[in-house]
């Protein structure tokens, strides 16, 4: 590119012809192709509606408007059937937002786990990761999901036959995990101000001991004061108010548990089997990522007096992420779209919620799935903008 | 980057759509492939389901061959398109299907807004709750608090939602795209109410590990009319969908089974004549042979014929005729006159 500017202003003098201009020419292919793709997004358009209008078939975004008529089973939003479509897709997309974010922390953790698991000098140890990864990522994720959700089932007992945990207050049976649930009182308030003071603090702290450390080498045990700072300070507080929160026991009557919160076993098997299924591939790119640092980095780094523990943390691991992130951005967008399965084991994600329910109740499948998808794009791209910053936080800064 | 994705959506969509809409003529195309393409659920016992030898059975299934018979003087010359709730119209609406024949609820906006028109009531129906009968429940109102297994994407799904809401009880609604997943979830225990047609219900009954263990309440909580349905826009189709569905009623009304078929042709009663062929050019006005109830009735009998064999007393449902018998006894099904 800057070759050619370079080249058109040297042969400027000469100017022959229009037509023969590099600049101007790459101007007008430029505009060729917009107006082309303007063109196909305006004949696809205008094409879809004109064929549904003569089919006879309802278009447009105005049914988002209407009584969804029908109820989900779990909502992290309030939500009746008497909300309208669009707080339906709002419950559907919380709940594969939620989904996936749990799983890609479980994920990750599981991966790196077993990623190191592969590299360790204990033949046992390196084996049953070895055999973990290469069952869990060969094997298809819809077939892991339904098996989670069959021994999920199977293994628990019907809602009379309830397993009794933690002096009756926890049950597990096959409608799920149900939890007493904390209901916030007056004061609850400065418990979450202590959290977040907590936090706030340790950050100032951190940067702080890094500083000092830059300046002076000497070393502050960060890890342990933001601990007790963000643990420890809390729970003071949460005692000092006398626990400002009461408990709602979950209670067997009738056909199931009232009270409480549960957390259901479609949900369960569908994090158990994006969780597993993605920490076998996280794992395999965890160990690429610590084999790419070269041998020569561990012994340089033993020769300056660094404990082996220190040389993981301050000098693998920081070249080893710069392996690491850009693969692990794709499994992240790979749990999410995953997640879409969920419509098989039951759970209400977004497809499940909005392009089967909603779509069929409504019949508007093209505007429907055209949400659908513009959503998961959005998520993906949301999901790789983030991590692309995080990679270029972590590296290689040449000097 | 985002408009070259829109479009290639919007154009995907477009394309898929329009290719099949401009056809109107469905007649002409289906002869042309000489065989009807016809949806119809993933497994439902009476209404669609295949048998030991891989052959499509049931009431919905009968109905197409009856078209095909109709057509082509072949109840074999169909092809099946098993189908979920959720597919099921848009399979219609893009051309997949010719006809849908799938245990669908005829209301008005599926008739009014999803570009289909439907046929007739080849089902009279009524949703129901089925639970294992150690719950000891003998009334659906009874059921505040239960969990809910019921499949996405149908009217069910709304019933459901409504009675439980107009009887101030709570449940907790556990939703599956497939119907065997919904069978695999009531069976492993994972809800206590099953909740479809009741027709739906005696068919899923059978298929469950111990049938005698599950109870169907006996409350109907909707009106839920079944029948097939086809692309709107091609009148001449619609009326030979139609017609084929009277004329299996009107058949046995006038007494036309397909073991008195040969007597019956020889009948000097002036509606059986112009019902088989004999009298006016009725078929060739709808666009096939004057013969056409022949072929029907000769290949697959009569309503109650095809009832009885799928889902009445001849099949393991043993579903009484009830709203499905003929209006002179005291049913809904009724024959428009061959006139």
């Amino acid at each position: 590119m800057t070759i050619a500017t370079i080249d058109s202003s040297a042969s400027q003098p000469a100017r022959a012809s229009l037509f023969y201009d590099p600049v101007i020419r790459g101007v007008v292919f430029q505009v060729l192709l917009a107006l082309f793709i303007i063109y196909l997004v305006y004949s696809g358009v205008t094409n879809a509606a004109n064929n549904l209008a003569r089919a006879g078939i309802a278009t447009g975004f105005g049914f988002l408007n209407n009584r969804a008529g029908f109820d989900i089973g779990q909502s992290l939003i309030p939500y009746t059937a008497n909300s309208t479509y669009r707080q339906a897709f709002f419950v559907g997309l919380t709940n594969t937002i939620f989904v996936a974010a749990i799983g890609i922390f479980f994920a990750t953790i599981l991966g790196f786990i077993v990623g190191i698991a592969r590299l360790s000098k204990n033949f046992l140890v390196r084996k049953v990761a070895e055999v973990y990864v290469e069952t869990l990522r060969n094997i298809p994720l819809l077939l892991q999901l339904l098996f989670w959700y069959k021994a999920v089932l199977s293994a628990l007992p019907a809602p009379r036959g309830s397993i009794e945990m933690f002096n009756s207050s926890v049950f597990l049976n096959n409608r799920g995990l149900i939890m007493p649930q904390y209901l916030a009182e007056a004061g609850a308030s400065i418990f979450y101000a202590s959290i977040a003071i907590g936090i706030a603090v340790a950050v100032v702290i951190a940067r702080w001991a890094k500083k000092r450390q830059m300046a002076t080498g000497q070393i502050f045990p960060t890890i342990r004061v933001a601990l007790g700072l963000i643990i420890g300070v809390p729970l003071v507080v949460l005692f000092v108010l006398g626990v400002p929160f009461t408990a709602e026991y979950p209670e067997l009557s009738g056909f199931n548990f009232r009270g409480g919160t549960t957390i259901r076993p479609e949900f369960m098997a569908l994090l158990l089997g994006l969780s597993l299924y993605t920490a076998a591939f996280i794992a395999e790119i965890v160990r690429a990522g610590i084999l790419a640092v070269s041998k020569g980095q561990t012994e340089a780094a033993f020769s300056l007096g660094l404990r082996p523990n220190t040389t993981m943390r301050l000098v693998i691991i920081p070249q080893a992420l710069r392996v690491i992130i850009p693969p692990l951005t794709s499994q992240y967008l790979n749990l999410t779209k995953n997640s879409s399965l969920a419509i098989a084991v039951g759970y209400p994600d977004l497809v499940s919620v909005f392009s089967g329910t909603v779509a069929n109740q409504t019949g508007q499948a093209v505007e429907v799935i055209s949400i659908t998808m513009i959503v998961y794009l959005t998520l993906s791209l949301l999901t790789s903008a983030f991590m692309n910053w995080f990679n270029s936080r972590v590296a290689l800064v040449e000097r | 980057m985002t408009k070259i994705i829109l479009s290639a959506v919007a154009g995907a969509a477009a394309l898929t759509l329009g290719a099949h809409a401009a056809s109107a003529q469905t007649l002409e195309a289906v002869k042309a492939k000489g065989y009807i393409q016809c949806g119809v659920s993933t497994g439902l016992a009476g209404f669609s389901n295949t048998d030991d030898a891989g052959e499509w059975t049931g009431l919905d299934v009968d109905f197409c061959r009856a078209m095909a018979a109709a057509i082509f003087d072949d109840p074999e010359a169909v092809r099946f398109s098993p189908l979920s709730a959720v597919e099921r119209f848009t399979a219609l609406q893009s051309g997949e299907i010719d006809v849908l024949s799938r245990n669908t609820t005829w209301t008005m906006s599926r008739d009014t807004a999803l570009g289909l028109n439907f046929v007739g009531v080849t089902f009279y129906d009524g949703q129901g709750f089925m639970v294992p009968a150690e719950l000891n429940v003998d009334s659906a109102l009874q059921l505040s608090g239960a969990s809910v297994c019921v499949q996405s994407g149908t009217t069910t799904e709304l019933n459901l939602t409504d009675y439980f809401s107009a009887n101030n009880m709570e449940y907790n609604p556990v939703v599956f795209e497939g119907l065997e997943e919904v069978n695999a979830a009531y069976n492993a225990g994972r809800c206590d109410v099953y909740t479809t047609d009741s027709s739906g219900l005696y068919a899923i009954r059978l298929t469950l590990d111990n049938p005698d263990d599950h109870v169907v309440l006996p409350e109907l909580i909707s009106k839920e009319p079944l029948g097939p349905a086809v692309r709107r826009g091609d009148d001449q189709w619609f009326g030979i969908a139609k017609w084929v569905y009277y004329g299996l009623v009107y058949a046995e009304e006038l007494g036309i089974s397909s073991e008195n078929l040969e007597e019956m042709l020889a009948s000097e009663n002036p509606d059986v004549r112009r019902a088989l062929g004999g009298d006016g050019t009725f078929g060739a006005d709808m666009g096939l042979e004057n013969d056409w109830l022949v072929k029907i009735v000769r290949h697959v009998g009569n309503y109650g014929e095809v009832f009885e064999r799928n889902v009445g007393a001849d099949s393991p449902l043993q579903i009484e005729r009830g709203l499905n018998a003929l209006y002179t006894d005291g049913g809904l099904q009724y024959g428009m006159p061959i006139r």
